[in-house]
């Protein structure tokens, strides 16, 4: 499974792993929207840290995951990314709609 | 500074999502005899997958088309890469270069061409309405040894 889910406390939490790319993408947003529509968490983490490549599809992907959310008054972090996913994702002025976090450096990647 | 052309592929690949992931993962591998290090192969992944996904989203949005990748490695360090479609094409090529700029709603984010440009040192387009677009990227690999391996 490229997601695993953890719901605790009104927060929803995805595991995201492997490569996110346009392709990927369509079937993960399938089945966060599933989760998003049966939890309706306040909060939504999509933790980065198993992604191994993601291109602008994976920035969409969280823009659009922000709009469901966010429609209902909740809202949105985003951890574990690389320098380079982070740029990407600020590219995009994500960082005024959701909470971006790099990985903390030390770790396996760069 | 010249540039020797020292290796080239050619791919021609139908505009399946499925073949994204191979497209990058191809490039990488060849590119990989200039000795890259694990940044600049990301680069060039990431570039060529946004260049592919490009044809198969927007230049044939509604059928099956091809795609054609050529992969030329100079003793340089220099890696050209030309994607290529025979698609819709590009009506404003500056508009559509704008990051944020995007004629596919909802799910994607107008980022392509600014990532493309961001991971690379050039990148050219060339495209013309009902006839096709292509894409060509630049980057000059420094590399773990900073030059060529022994491609030759
Ligand atoms: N090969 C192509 N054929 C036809 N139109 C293209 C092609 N490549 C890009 N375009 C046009 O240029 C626009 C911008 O492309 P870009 O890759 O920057 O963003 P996007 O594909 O819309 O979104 P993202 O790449 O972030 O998912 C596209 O929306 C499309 O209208
Ligand atoms: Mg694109």
């Amino acid at each position: 499974m490229p997601v695993q889910f953890i719901y605790d406390d009104q927060t929803l939490t995805a595991l995201l792993s492997g490569e996110i790319d346009h392709h990927s993408a369509a079937f993960l947003r399938q089945i966060l929207d599933e989760s998003i529509a049966k939890f309706r968490p306040s909060k939504l983490i999509l933790d980065f840290d198993a992604v191994s490549f993601m291109d602008s599809s994976a920035v969409g992907l969280v823009m659009g995951r922000y709009r469901c959310v966010d429609a209902y008054g909740g809202a949105i972090e985003v951890l574990n990314l690389t320098p380079k996913t982070l740029r990407m994702m600020r590219l995009s002025g994500l960082q005024s709609l959701a909470v971006l976090r790099g990985k903390v450096s030390g770790g396996k990647n760069e | 500074m010249k540039h020797n052309s020292v290796n080239q592929i050619k791919l021609e690949l139908e505009s399946r999502s499925v073949n994204e992931s191979f497209a990058r993962a191809v490039v990488a591998a060849f590119a990989a005899q200039l000795d890259p290090t694990v940044e600049e192969l990301s680069d060039i992944k990431t570039a060529v997958s946004e260049a592919v996904t490009n044809c198969i989203v927007h230049a044939y949005p509604n059928n099956c088309g091809r795609v054609w990748i050529t992969v030329i490695i100079h003793d340089s360090g220099l890696v050209r890469i030309r994607v290529r479609d025979k698609g819709c094409g590009i009506p404003d090529i500056t508009k559509a270069r704008e990051p944020l700029f995007t004629t596919a709603g909802e799910e994607r984010s107008g980022l392509g061409f600014a990532v493309m440009e961001s991971f690379m040192d050039r990148v050219h387009v060339r495209s013309a309405v009902g006839v096709g677009t292509t894409v060509t990227l630049e980057k000059t690999i420094r590399g773990r040894s900073g030059g060529l391996n022994d491609a030759g």
